[in-house]
């Protein structure tokens, strides 16, 4: 496979695509894991199916249409979790399935051969283009960024949002731009792991990190590490087995996420014990 | 006497349904205040509410003579620890560091050694230096309750507003939490909602009854007319081997 990545465009492309994924798995998979927002998250990746459908009937890039769709599911959920009223989980839902059926209906509206969502569903890393790469590169280091500059408010905010404003921290801001930085992360990880295994890429780097550290920053470091390892392994088990990508990579995820989880249970009992 | 808090007239409403009702409280500086009451009587509406947590719906509170939204920083609030999240990956040191964020937002913050200083002082204050490093998952409930009073102190605030500082917590640990509540009353305005008699009777210095409306404010001692009025039915209130009583002798009605 080595040979082959240094012959082919397409294999360098997903290497890149995969590390990209896994910096900003790793940092905001660990935000939502500890923030409990692993099913909005879920909701806004789907919603986002509904922004690929636009995309491709008004012949923009899809992965614009994903991104502003999953921008609005975002601050949607955002607007009516704040105001109160109907449980958050219910609007998660309805967006979850207004964004799929969207897709589905302006794909239907499109003339002529209808384009392969397949590989926005369920990802396909090998199909990942230059101006994919140039999305990703972009959003990663936004996402970044904004994580890095405001780390100590985001660790307050995170650990309790309540104290964190009552000392005077903008909260709301924090928590649209958290709404905004899961947005960006999907968008970057439909290409690879699609809009359906998502939440895998999200939460098994981000709970297998948790699992051997206890630091916020550490705990995002390794998320990355883990991120890559899964996306490398996977993309290459795919390349040998010839499966789609986003499954290899997920599967991957999610058994070393039980093993270790497994392992680290017996270890713990044993230390009871002893 | 200065007035740490001025709450007049404070009603709030949480959809149709009305959570207090005209509550007119003041707390001078230095004092120990008490809120008791039945659950679901307002007593952490009105901590919501002091702390701006929660709109008002009408009426004022003031914090120092001042709007209590622009005011908060004078206070330090404790919450309930068994609302926290206990699995969160933050060691104790960082936990009272966050007391000493900026307002607003800091972008490119870094903890100074200063602050580091401080925030182990807030820890030996409370007697957890020992723990500094420790994961917050490892404390017990009395070392976690502690360690949200150092964060709170980290704020430098004047008030101090604790939740059920002594709910779920072992004997000993509530004790010590106590004594140390004593101690920070030289300094601080302390005010705190609790259910432990033993508190009450023996530990604060003014108690606030709630349940809707404010049923009484004045010294730790209730009759049981106010217990009737609190929980709707005559209450036993004995208190074993404590050096006050609850109630005050009171004859048996015929």
């Amino acid at each position: 496979m080595i040979q082959a990545v240094f012959k082919y465009q397409f294999l360098q492309n997903a290497l890149f695509a995969s590390v990209l994924a896994s910096i900003v798995c790793g940092i905001i998979g660990v935000i939502i894991v500890e923030k409990k927002l692993v099913m909005m998250s879920g909701g806004i990746a789907h919603t986002a199916y509904g922004g690929v459908g636009l995309g491709y009937l008004l012949g923009i890039e899809p992965i614009i249409g994903a991104f502003l769709f999953s921008l609005c599911a975002a601050f949607g959920i955002g607007v009516v979790k704040r105001k109160g009223g109907v449980q958050s989980d219910v609007v998660i839902g309805l967006f979850w399935s207004l964004g799929m059926a969207l897709g589905i209906v302006f794909i239907a509206c499109m003339k002529g051969y209808p384009p392969d969502m397949n590989s926005y569903l369920f990802g396909n890393i090998l199909s990942v283009t230059k101006s994919d790469l140039k999305w990703m590169l972009i959003m990663t280091i936004l996402v970044v960024s904004v994580v890095l500059v405001l780390f100590q408010d985001w660790k307050a905010y995170l650990f309790d949002e309540e104290f964190a404003s009552i000392i005077g921290i903008k909260t709301v801001i924090l928590e649209f731009l958290l709404l905004a930085l899961i947005a960006m992360s999907i968008v970057v990880l439909i290409r690879v792991a699609g809009i359906i295994l998502v939440l895998a890429l999200l939460t098994a780097p981000a709970a297998t990190a948790k699992l051997f550290s206890s630091q916020l920053l550490k705990c995002m470091i390794f998320s990355i590490i883990c991120g890559i390892i899964f996306c490398v392994a996977g993309l290459w088990i795919s390349y040998v087995v010839n499966v789609a990508s986003g499954a290899s990579i997920v599967i991957l995820a999610v058994v070393f996420y039980f093993v270790v989880y497994g392992i680290s249970t017996i270890v713990r009992k044993r230390k009871v014990r002893s | 006497m200065e007035t740490a808090v001025h709450i007049t007239n404070l009603s709030v409403n949480y959809g149709k349904t009305q959570a207090l009702q005209n509550i007119f409280l003041d707390v001078s500086e230095g004092e120990f205040l008490g809120i008791m009451g039945p659950n679901g009587g307002g007593k952490s509406t009105l901590l919501k509410a002091i702390l701006g947590l929660i709109p008002v719906t009408t009426g004022q509170i003031q914090i120092y003579n001042k709007a209590h939204m622009k005011n908060r920083s004078e206070i330090g609030y404790v919450p309930q620890f068994s609302n926290m999240d206990k699995q969160f990956p933050i060691s104790c040191i960082e936990v009272v560091l966050t007391g000493q964020l900026k307002h607003g937002l800091a972008p490119f913050f870094h903890y100074s050694k200063k602050d580091k200083m401080t925030a182990w002082e807030k820890l030996e204050r409370v007697g957890i230096e020992k723990l500094a490093n420790r994961q917050i998952a490892e404390l017990s409930g009395g070392e976690f309750q502690r360690l949200l009073i150092a964060r709170a102190l980290a704020v430098n605030p004047r008030i101090l507003l604790l939740d059920e500082p002594t709910a779920s917590v072992d004997a000993v640990s509530r004790e010590q939490i106590f004594t140390l509540l004593e101690e920070l009353n030289r300094e601080k305005t302390i005010i705190l909602v609790t259910h432990d008699l033993l508190a009450i009777s023996s530990k604060v210095k003014k108690l606030a009854c709630l349940n809707g409306t404010l049923v009484y404010h004045g010294e730790p001692e209730v009759n049981d007319k106010i217990m009737k009025q609190l929980y709707g039915c005559p209450v036993d209130l004995i208190a074993h081997g404590v050096p006050h009583r609850v109630l005050r002798e009171h004859k048996e009605e015929e």
